[in-house]
């Protein structure tokens, strides 16, 4: 049984990345899947704060590139979960640590023993992103429904169609249903029809993720508590193959004009 | 003096300049001059040299390096028939294979010497008639932000132009799709050449040396547009059919 090898990327900073992958590893894991979660933001880690797992690192991924510890002392094993483990970057080091074909090469030793590994991506376009696609399977890019961001993912999708790398999935996140409403903000139509790549999820804007992240206990642990967890719950379900329909919170006529585009994207 | 003919094409990773036989430095000159005459068209882009049979050091490799970046071209291939050249080029950093990563992509620009290059205009500048039309060069894919196309000829675009991405043009542009980035038709001096788009909604749009932005209306539902330059300004008309005449 190979894990797929997913590699969540966004160009822009600070859209969401990292807790979108801790919420969707707790989802996953949750759903009896075999996971790693892997921080390949070398130099600036912060998966394991926002798992609340800070405290137990030992060895890290550059330990494991650079041989000073074997895989799987490397893994942080979250004990909330049985299936869910950590691969920390380093703090002290900074991306030139790490080469496209170490992380190939790790990925391939996890495949073996998990369902899922998912890859947080340093944002930008350089090194830190290089590496992070190169084992990718699958890419999943997350963005803003605002104009910096969602032209960033473009340019990040622009280089992995290049590379021939994915397919990408998007995943629009901090959406706030009432400024889409009064017409404030970009909708997610103009958002999906820019980019052009399959929807796999919307989360909306929540203030239960700012208090779960600095408690370090990941909204998805509670799904039903509120609706970005619901939302991180449905992206695991889309990315096990279910057919969940997306969260309404958006007007009538947007939302079949959407569709008809995943659709018509999806065929 | 009389300047060698240059010869200048669209690859898939930027432009081609060929320079024709004799001197280095008169083909340094000519070279100067032909980028002197359409600065907007080569400026921000990628430059390979086929400097043909002529062995050449890493010295005068170096000039034609920093002759392109005054004007704001990157020299990264340079061809050549002769190994010392290449060898020289080589160790400059410089790529001497234009052999592309994935070749045979339908999109990708023509690979052959078949197509009919424009030739130099010499030290004058060019305007008006401009140079002859060469052929088209289609793309079938979205330009996404960050990816610029350039063309001496004329350029047809199968997709989107996001924001974010340019294509520049000698001749005129067709996007079969949205254009919301940076397009510049005529860049090589042809005020004649048009930009057609089925919703033209660019960042900014050019012909030869002028420059427009678009209305800030926001239109619900865009329809086919031509832009051209009309009493020296650029002008955008809703496209009801009929063919187009040189306006220039």
């Amino acid at each position: 049984m190979a894990a797929r090898v997913i590699t969540i990327s966004s160009g822009k900073g600070g859209v969401g990345k990292t807790t979108i992958v801790a919420n969707l590893g707790v989802a996953l894991a949750m759903r009896g899947q075999r996971v790693v979660v892997m921080d390949a933001d070398v130099g600036l880690r912060n998966l394991d704060v926002m798992l609340g797992l800070e405290n137990r690192i030992v060895y890290d991924l550059v330990d494991v590139i650079e041989g000073r510890c074997r895989l799987r002392q490397a893994l942080v094993h979250d004990k909330r979960l049985s299936e869910l483990f950590l691969l920390p970057a380093a703090q002290t080091r900074d991306k030139s640590a790490v080469q496209p074909a170490d992380m190939v090469r790790v990925c391939e030793s996890l495949r073996e023993q998990h369902d899922f590994v998912l890859i947080d991506s340093a944002a930008g376009i350089e090194q830190g992103f290089r590496y992070a696609i190169a084992p990718a399977d699958e890419i999943l890019i997350v963005t803003n429904p605002e104009v910096a961001a969602v032209r960033d993912a473009d340019r990040v999708i622009g280089l992995l169609e290049a590379e021939e790398k994915g397919p990408a999935r998007l995943i629009i996140n901090r959406i706030k249903p009432d400024m889409v409403r009064r017409g404030e903000m970009l909708d997610i139509a103009d958002v999906v029809e820019l980019l052009a790549i399959d929807l796999i999820g919307i989360v909306p804007e929540d203030s239960a993720i700012l208090i779960a992240t600095n408690r370090g206990e990941p909204l998805a642990f509670s799904s039903d508590s509120s609706s970005a967890g619901r939302a991180f719950h449905n992206i695991a379900r889309r990315l096990l193959g279910e057919d969940v329909p997306f969260l309404t919170i958006r007007e009538t006529g947007v939302l079949g004009r959407l569709f008809r585009f995943v659709r018509s994207e999806g065929d | 003096m009389s300047p060698e003919p240059i010869a200048i094409k669209g690859i898939r990773q930027g432009l081609l300049v060929t320079l024709g036989e004799g001197d280095w430095s008169a083909g340094l000159r000519a070279l100067e001059a032909r980028l002197g005459a359409s600065p907007a068209f080569f400026r921000g882009g990628h430059v390979a040299l086929d400097v043909g049979a002529r062995d050449l050091s890493r010295a005068e490799i170096e000039d034609a390096r920093v002759l392109l970046a005054r004007h704001q071209v990157e020299l990264w291939a340079v061809v050549s028939a002769n190994p010392a050249t290449e060898a020289a080029a080589q160790e400059l950093g410089l790529v001497i294979d234009l052999a592309p990563p994935h070749p045979r992509r339908p999109e990708a620009a023509p690979e052959g010497g078949e197509e009919p290059p424009i030739e130099g205009a010499g030290p004058e500048p060019v305007e008006g008639a401009g140079p002859e039309p060469v052929e088209g060069l289609v793309v079938r894919r979205t330009l996404r932000s960050g990816q610029s196309l350039r063309h001496p000829g004329h350029v047809v675009v199968i997709g989107d132009v996001n924001p974010g991405a340019e294509v520049i043009a000698g001749g005129d542009i067709v996007v079969w799709g949205r254009v919301r980035g940076l397009v510049h038709a005529g860049a090589l001096g042809d005020e004649g050449a048009v930009i057609c788009a089925l919703d033209l909604a660019p960042t900014q749009l050019r012909v030869a040396g002028l420059i427009a932005r678009s209305p800030e209306e926001h239109r619900h539902k865009p329809v086919p547009e031509v832009a051209m330059v009309r009493e020296g300004q650029i002008v955008a008309v809703p496209w009801h059919g009929g063919s187009l005449g040189r306006g220039g």
